[in-house]
Formats: C-alpha cells, sequence, structure tokens
C-alpha cells in the first residue's frame, strides 16, 4: 500500500488526548521516501507529540500510524519493527553515561541486529568520522560538550541503519555556538537523502533543507506549505503571528 | 590600633595555624585525661572485688552445652571455643540473611514499580507494613505465634518421610560421603570450570559473530546434569542420614532449629523492605529519558534493565546497600531474645555469665562486630570504586 503512494509514514485522523486534554486533533500527514519535512509552532501545540507518536514513545487513541506498511498498534512486534525503522535524536542527547560513545553506538547493532562487536565498531567509526568526532570514541559523554553529545546521539541513530529520523528540536539545550555543528551534520544528513522529521525553531534550517513546513498550534496541523510560500506568504493569521515573532529579531 | 603592631603572644593568639594546633592539644589532652581516669577506676574496682583481668579464662572448660554448632563442640571444650561457636553462628544467620534479603528486596523493588497496578498495591503494603513493625517484634512474631502452632514431634508434618516438621524444628536427611566422593566432588568441580568456560567462549563469539548464547539455562543445565548424572555414575558416593523419631525427638539428619527459622525469617523480611526501597530508589534515580532512548533503539525491556538501568541505578544502590547488610549483621544479636546461640547470646551472655570477664568479653565481642563492619565497607567500596568511577 506505502509502496504504491511512496509513502513512508503515514498518520490517519489521529487523535491523542493526555486525561481530558486533547493534544492531537484530527493529525493528517502523508510523509513521502526521502522527504525532509519541518514542524514548528508555538510550545505545547503537540509538535513533540505528535513525532513521538511515530515510534511509539506516545500512544495514540485514535486513528492509524503507518510506518513503512507496519501499522503501529498494540502489537509488540509491530512497536518493534517500527522502532528499528525509525532513529530518533532527543532535545536531551539522552547518552548512556555509564557506556563510552563507541559502546553508546554499538549498544543497539550489537544486542538489538545481533551485529558482530567489529562490525558494529567499524560501523560506529563510520558514522561518528560522519559526525566528525571520531578522536572522542572512547571518551564517556559526561567528558563532551553539548554538541558534540548531540552529535554522538545522531550517530549512535545512524548505526541501526534507519529508513526515518525523527529531530525532536536537537538543537534547543545547546549554546548558541554549538547549534551550528550540529545543524551541518543534519544539513549533511539531507543532502545524502535521509528522511527527516525535525521539530525545530531553527527557520534558517528549514529555508535550506526542507521540502516542507508544517505549522502547528492547539494539536492541530494549521498550515503546511513549501518553505518559501511557508515563510514569504503565510495564509493563517495564526501562522503570520508566530513568523513575525519567530523571524521578528 | 595597626593590626601589624601587636606584640608576640597576641600575634600567636590570631595566627590560625598557632590557634589550631593549641585547640588540638587541648583536645587530645583532655581525652587522654578522661581515659586514664576510667582505666584508673576500673582497675582499682576490679582489684577491690578479686577480679583478675587478662584472657586465661579462654583456655578453661566451658562446661555448659550449645544447641546448635557448627564446629565440634561438647561441655569439656574450652571458653575460647564458645566464642568460635557463637561467632560462626552469628555469621550464618548473617549470611543466610543477607542472601535472602537481596533477593527478596530486589523482588519488591522492582514489583513497588511495575506495570501491574495489582504487584505495585501489594508490594507498597509489604513495605509500609513491615518496615514499621519494630524487628523484635517480628522476631517473637515468628518464634512464638508461627512457629508455636506446629505440631508436637510425634504428629510432626512429614515430607516422603524423610524431611520433618515439628515445634522442635525442622528435620532433614544429612548426606554422608561414602567410597567415591572425592571422585564426585572432582566432577562438580569440573562442571564449574566448564560452566566458566562456556560463559567466555559466548563472550567472544558474541563479540565476533554477533551470535547470542542462552549462557544461564545452559549453565544450570550443565551443572544440574553433572550433579545428578554424575552421582550415578560414581556408584552413588552418598548416603543419606534420615532422621528418625526416637522417644520424644528426632535423632540423626540435619537440625534446623526454629530459633535459627524465626530469626532468619524476621532479618529478611524486615531487611527486605529497606532494600526494596532503595532498589526503586535506585532505578527510579534514572532519568527517563534513558528509558526513551533504549526504546527508540528498538532495545527490549530485559535487555534495558541489564544494559542501562541496572548499571546506573547500582551506583546509587550500592552505599546504602552496605549500610543495610551491616544492620542486618548487628541486628542479628537481637537473637538473644528468642535464644538463638549468636555470639552475643552464647559469648556475651553465657560466657560472661559464667566467668564474669566483663571487659574481655564485651570488648571481643564488640572487636569482633567491629571487624565485620570494616571488611564489609570494605569490600563494597571496592565494588563501589569499580561502578561509579566508569563516567570519568
Amino acid at each position: 500500500m506505502t509502496q504504491e503512494t511512496g509513502n513512508i509514514i503515514t498518520l490517519k485522523n489521529v487523535n491523542k488526548w493526555y486525561g481530558e486534554f486533547h493534544v492531537l486533533k484530527d493529525i493528517n500527514l502523508d510523509v513521502k521516501m526521502g522527504e525532509k519535512i519541518v514542524i514548528c509552532g508555538p510550545s505545547g501545540s503537540g509538535k513533540s507529540t505528535m513525532i513521538r507518536c511515530i515510534n511509539h514513545l506516545e500512544e495514540h487513541q485514535e486513528g492509524d500510524i503507518i510506518v513503512d506498511g507496519v501499522i503501529l498498534n498494540n502489537d509488540l512486534k509491530n512497536i518493534g519493527k517500527i522502532r528499528k525503522e525509525v532513529g530518533m535524536v532527543f532535545q536531551h542527547f539522552n547518552l548512556f553515561p555509564h557506556l563510552t560513545v563507541l559502546q553508546n553506538c554499538t549498544l543497539a547493532p550489537i544486542w538489538v541486529k545481533k551485529m558482530p562487536q567489529k562490525e558494529a565498531e567499524k560501523i560506529a567509526m563510520k558514522f561518528l568520522e560522519r559526525v566528525k568526532i571520531p578522536d572522542q570514541a572512547n571518551k564517556f559523554p559526561g567528558q563532551l560538550s553539548g554538541g558534540q553529545q548531540q552529535r554522538v546521539a545522531i550517530a549512535r541513530s545512524l548505526c541501526m541503519n534507519p529508513r526515518v529520523m525523527l529531530f525532536d528540536e536537537p538543537t534547543s539545550a545547546l549554546d548558541p555556538e554549538m547549534i551550528k555543528e550540529v545543524l551541518d551534520v543534519m544539513v549533511e544528513l539531507a543532502g545524502e537523502g535521509m528522511t527527516m522529521l525535525c521539530v525545530t525553531h531553527e527557520m534558517g534550517f528549514a529555508k535550506k533543507v526542507a521540502d516542507r513546513v508544517i505549522f502547528m498550534d492547539a494539536g492541530q496541523i494549521i498550515e503546511e506549505n513549501e518553505p518559501e510560500s511557508f515563510f514569504n506568504n503565510p495564509q493563517s493569521e495564526r501562522t503570520k503571528l508566530f513568523l513575525s515573532q519567530v523571524l521578528g529579531h | 590600633m595597626n593590626p601589624n603592631n601587636r606584640n608576640g603572644l597576641s600575634r600567636l593568639f590570631y595566627n590560625p595555624t598557632a590557634r589550631s594546633l593549641f585547640f588540638q592539644a587541648l583536645i587530645l589532652g583532655l581525652l587522654l585525661y578522661f581515659v586514664m581516669t576510667i582505666v584508673g577506676n576500673v582497675m582499682t574496682n576490679l582489684h577491690q572485688r578479686g577480679i583478675s583481668t587478662g584472657f586465661g579464662f579462654l583456655s578453661q572448660p566451658a562446661g555448659f552445652g550449645i544447641s546448635q554448632t557448627l564446629i565440634e563442640y561438647n561441655e569439656t571444650f574450652s571458653f575460647g571455643r564458645t566464642f568460635f561457636v557463637g561467632l560462626l553462628n552469628t555469621l550464618l544467620v548473617s549470611f543466610l540473611g543477607v542472601i535472602a534479603a537481596t533477593f527478596l528486596g530486589v523482588i519488591i523493588g522492582i514489583s513497588r514499580i511495575s506495570p501491574n497496578w495489582m504487584l505495585r498495591k501489594i508490594s507498597m503494603v509489604y513495605v509500609e507494613i513491615l518496615r514499621n513493625i519494630p524487628l523484635l517484634l517480628q522476631i517473637f512474631f515468628w518464634y512464638y505465634v508461627v512457629l508455636q502452632t506446629l505440631p508436637r514431634p510425634r504428629d510432626s508434618l512429614s515430607f516422603g518421610e524423610s524431611i520433618f516438621i515439628n515445634i522442635r524444628g525442622v528435620f532433614l536427611p544429612k548426606p554422608v560421603p561414602d567410597a567415591g566422593f572425592s571422585f564426585y566432588v572432582a566432577l562438580l568441580v569440573a562442571s564449574v570450570v566448564a560452566v566458566v568456560a562456556l560463559t567466555i567462549w559466548a563472550k567472544r563469539r558474541m563479540r565476533d559473530t554477533g551470535q547470542q548464547f542462552p549462557v544461564f539455562w545452559t549453565s544450570i543445565a550443565i551443572l544440574l546434569g553433572t550433579a545428578v548424572i554424575g552421582f550415578f555414575i560414581t556408584g552413588r558416593p552418598m548416603v543419606l542420614d534420615y532422621p528418625e523419631l526416637r522417644g520424644l525427638n528426632f535423632r540423626g539428619g540435619i537440625t534446623i532449629l526454629p530459633e535459627l527459622i524465626a530469626l532468619w525469617f524476621a532479618l529478611t523480611i524486615y531487611t527486605s523492605t529497606y532494600i526494596g526501597e532503595i532498589v526503586r530508589s535506585g532505578i527510579e534515580s534514572v532519568s527517563h529519558g534513558q528509558t526513551e532512548a533504549c526504546r527508540a533503539l528498538g532495545i527490549n525491556e530485559g535487555q534495558r534493565m541489564k544494559l542501562v538501568i541496572l548499571p546506573q541505578a547500582m551506583r546509587v544502590m550500592i552505599p546504602p546497600m552496605t549500610s543495610q547488610y551491616l544492620n542486618l549483621t548487628k541486628n542479628s544479636s537481637l537473637a538473644t531474645a528468642i535464644g538463638y546461640p549468636d555470639l552475643v547470646s552464647v559469648f556475651a551472655g553465657t560466657t560472661l555469665n559464667q566467668t564474669g570477664q566483663a571487659i574481655e568479653i564485651i570488648s571481643m565481642t564488640m572487636m569482633v562486630y567491629l571487624t565485620i563492619s570494616i571488611l564489609v565497607s570494605m569490600f563494597m567500596n571496592w565494588f563501589n570504586r569499580r561502578v561509579a568511577l566508569v563516567e570519568r
């Protein structure tokens, strides 16, 4: 089904509540293979919740989420399958502090993919070189700067060879001078054709790499468009207000 | 006045080094005076009452029996021997208690944060009730309430005519070595070696090929298999000495005293509530982000616990765990209350009464607990350094 339409992720009428609070309202989204989508919106608008539903870190109550032809429901096997396909980078990196950078990268390939240690290490070094920190491989996360840690987190995800990468505000916890080094890695990754969903406030990044920008507010997708039209010609008043605040300074 | 123009004494008085030296010397002097006064008093009192000091009494015959002895002992042995009998009994109940309390505590701690509502509530009630009842009361409960309701020896609960439970304790058959026993032991040792080799091999294979091997279950199969099959191959090198009812009580076999059982249960259950809380707080101290990272990478729940959560939780758990182990060991001296022959009950109790050598006996007993505590702390500190310093 998804192969025909070329969609790798499909969200159909997805609804989610936290108790009484309706966080996601009738979300519909199709993501094509290789597409780069930037999701923005005010805090509390449900953008993080939406991408966290895609790898089932959050559970949705209504609607369908289909990733690479696998329907996301309560079947643990399906959840496992989807998580192998989908990598995720968090705001606070969530590296394993008791393991070295290299061990952080090889843990999942060894235990989930049952890869020989040597092979896993070779792959890990390849990705650590790509995020430009191969020389830190034997250090512990606590010894690295925030930007370096986030790049390790990206490498750790890539080691599982995912088909989709989710970024949940990857630069929000970083000092300004470190944001660039992380964004550079993300731009490079986008250039290689990775399917990416990024929740971010980095509008420069959105203009540079996004195929589509989505604006969310109060649990709904208000507007989606190509970056050029999105930034130059926003349709809804809400989007205009948001953009004036974000781009205004 | 210019502060630089003070005379010599005043300058000394305001000098931090001189000042701290002065106060340290003062405290040391007071302490020495205090100790010497006490020692002097004690010597005078002992002399007046005609009590001789020294450790000579240790070689005199004890002349009393002890209900549980792990080493050979009877009335003709010396007071010194009663020390070791009591010490071993203390170590026995502490060792059993530490093992069981850890096992139970980990289960309770994990249940406390289980997604299963029922399990969570039951373990919460368990912890809240049992840690708030004084330990001595719990010992009395097991000893007087539970174990006293067991039948008399004549009406013992019998399991296959070989294990008997009654008011006097639990009676088990005792294995006695027979011909070929050393060969059997050699076989068992070989199986342990095989398991170690298997573990190393499995680790190496996983590193090279990524294949995982069920080491735990295979090891259990090897150990049990060798124990059972080896037993018959070597021509049954052990005979069992069954307990038998003779007159009013059982003879032969192994007897487990009700005092030991009551003390062991009470210490285990009481300490397990604290260990449960330590395990729970240890696991909860690991940030939720670690769990999310594991899930996002497809790591399953068992692997998450083993590879990510527990190694981090351990660092938080080890120091308080150490003090629980030490507490359990020290609490085992409550044995006196129900007459379990531990070090305090035998040596600081009966032996003290018989000899009157209070200072020597109490200080020896205190030294024992101190030594055990220091040894356990040293071991746990070493272990803690091993897991804790990995971060940096």
